[in-house]
């Protein structure tokens, strides 16, 4: 049986996957919040697990490196997903992908500068707006920027909107609403059809369980 | 410029070394001695020519990928070829006339403007047939059959042949009246197979309910060969080309299936790439250890109609470079002899002797004693009594 690597979010959206694997009978051979490792086996011999950052999850998907992966649609819209299959949408992890600015001043006009952490995101949203914009890339406290007239406008992740409004800032225009989702490499669905196809189905099985 | 910039190779530029070199020579003969013995015509397309014929019909994908210069001569505009199938298609257009089916191979350097993939090598070296003049599926089975064969004539096992058919795609979002702004948001969502997201895109943008489920069904549609018998279940009612379309895959695949029986193959309706210039079954092997297509390929009918010969066409393209990466590298040099410098006139016709019965010596340029594993030598030619004999090192 070909070996089967997953590729897996750390932090809050790996939380929230490992009861979706446990339902689909997938269960780490050691506990994966405690341990140091990244690589870990499982109860099914020809099963792996990788605990990578977000951002490098399409990344290992895409090489090839790493079967199946999951991956906020944040972090996927911003990768592009050359070479993806985003087969189930995972509905964990969810918020919005908004824009923001200081509260109560107007849109500015002309060229705008915007803060954010995904760049190719931001391009395409302002030129889909017919908007010029600047974009400058950070990575953390966005909210800062247009305090310090760094940008006008922000780019980020919302979830309750709190970090936005305890610095003065208020949400603007929604750009996706975003969940996690089980991605593939295309390659490897061709391949080893017959392994990946019981796994996606058991998965997507348990996330309609859920809801 | 800092000394140690001036060596770099541009990124995704690639230079072969020696052993793989020899690799590479082998691979591309092996293929085009197997092409010859299949009927296919080598033919060497130029380097460059102007983007006018490169980029119509079976090209217009190509132009972001083309690197382009100016014609000193003529003031147009020239690209370097990133793909050789337009040249194949303006050749059998234009460069010669055949009544009957012109059957076309070439392997040489394409070069790619930016990367196809992220790490993807930009100077690919690409093999391939083309077959003009005949619109009937067994052009089509004899192309598959060519790339199996060529794939298994190199080495390559585990190989998964994916089957589609750009006409199942193409009649339903004809009929569902999508505008080509619309067609093509669905088709780059379509790409990533997202159900929710493709679901709720049709709900917001298809209004006849038939139409949405046959689009949606296009997303599910993939895998091993139970897939077609569930696609004309789930089409059951839509237009005769469509059935006559996954009829086609049924026939192809059950003929691959009696000629290359351990293939693994995969079937997937809403595989499109090249969708805008192919027009019916398309294809692409994948090989364990490589994490994209080392081959694609497919029928591109009536391209040549912009050159002026509107002809049936089927070929595929192979990634040599790709290959080479997956095969055992052979880095035994050949065995070879030494012949140390010698004024000797009786030497040098024993070298030319040796020489001519196929083996590789490598003469002595002073009386330095070289490294043989360097040169690649594990014998050399000895004076004994008067004769030139060959011993181990």
């Amino acid at each position: 049986m070909p070996q089967l690597t997953i590729a897996l979010t750390k932090g809050r959206i790996l939380k929230e996957t490992l009861p979706l694997l446990s339902a689909a009978g997938i269960e780490p051979s050691e506990d994966i919040h405690t341990s140091r490792k990244l690589a870990f086996d499982t109860n099914m011999p020809n099963v792996r697990l990788l605990v990578l950052r977000g951002s490098d999850v399409p990344t290992y998907v895409q090489f090839g490196a790493a079967d199946m992966g999951v991956s906020g649609k944040d972090t996927l819209m911003e990768h592009g997903g050359d070479g993806l299959y985003s087969l189930v949408d995972l509905g964990i992890a969810r918020c919005k992908l908004m824009t923001a600015a200081i509260k109560g001043t107007p849109e500015k006009e002309g060229r705008v500068k915007v803060a954010t952490k995904f760049v190719n995101i931001a391009r395409q949203f302002y030129a889909e707006q017919g908007r010029q914009a600047d974009i400058i890339k950070l990575y953390g406290a966005m909210e800062l920027a247009p305090i310090m007239e760094l940008a006008d406008e922000i780019v980020d992740i919302v979830d309750t909107g709190n970090t936005l409004r305890a610095n003065g800032l208020e949400p603007r225009m929604d750009i996706a609403d975003i969940s996690s989702r089980l991605i593939a490499n295309k390659a490897s669905i061709k391949m080893k059809h017959s392994t990946m196809q019981p796994v996606i189905d058991a998965i997507a099985h348990a996330v309609k369980a859920l809801t | 410029m800092i000394n140690v910039d001036r060596w770099l190779l541009p990124d995704g530029v690639e230079e072969i070394l020696p052993t793989q070199a020899q690799g590479v020579e082998q691979l591309r003969r092996q293929l085009l001695d197997l092409y010859r013995s299949w009927g296919y015509e080598l033919v060497i397309p130029p380097l460059l020519e102007f983007t006018e014929s490169l980029f119509s019909g079976v090209g217009r994908d190509l132009e972001q990928l083309t690197l382009k210069v100016t014609d000193q001569l003529s003031g147009r505009t020239m690209g370097l070829r990133a793909d050789m199938t337009p040249q194949a298609a303006r050749m059998d257009a234009h460069s010669f006339v055949r009544q009957g089916c012109s059957r076309l191979c070439y392997a040489d350097h394409v070069l790619h403007a930016r990367p196809k993939s992220p790490l993807a090598i930009r100077t690919p070296l690409q093999a391939g047939v083309e077959l003009f003049g005949e619109a009937g599926l067994n052009a089509d089975i004899e192309v598959i059959s060519l790339l199996l064969e060529s794939l298994s004539k190199v080495g390559i096992e585990a190989v998964t042949l994916d089957l589609g058919h750009v006409g199942v795609y193409r009649v339903l979002t004809e009929l569902s009246g999508l505008s080509v702004l619309q067609e093509q948001e669905f088709f780059s969502l379509l790409q990533t197979k997202d159900q929710a997201e493709i679901k709720q895109w049709l709900n917001d943008n298809v209004e006849s309910a038939e139409s949405r489920q046959w689009l949606f069904a296009l997303s599910s549609l993939s895998g091993d060969e139970s897939i077609l018998q569930q696609a004309q279940g789930i089409l059951a009612d839509a237009p005769a080309e469509v059935h006559a379309a996954i009829d086609e895959m049924i026939e192809v695949a059950g003929v691959i299936a009696m000629r290359y029986p351990t293939i693994n193959r995969y079937f997937d309706l809403s595989e499109l790439r090249g969708y805008h210039y192919h027009t019916g079954i398309v294809f692409a092997a994948y090989a364990e250890g490589f994490g994209d297509a080392v081959a694609n390929g497919g029928r591109y009918d009536y391209i040549g109609e912009c050159f002026g010969r509107s002809r049936p066409a089927t070929g595929f393209g192979l990634n040599l470079t790709s290959i080479i990466s997956l095969l055992p590298l052979d880095d035994k040099q050949a065995a070879g002899i030494y012949a140390p410098a010698s004024g000797d006139n009786a030497q040098w016709q024993a070298i030319q002797r040796l020489r001519a019965n196929g083996e590789r010596v490598v003469s002595g340029l002073s009386v330095v004693i070289p490294d043989f594993v360097e040169l690649g030598c594990d014998r050399q030619l000895v004076l004994v009594e008067g004769e030139y004999l060959v011993q181990s090192v």
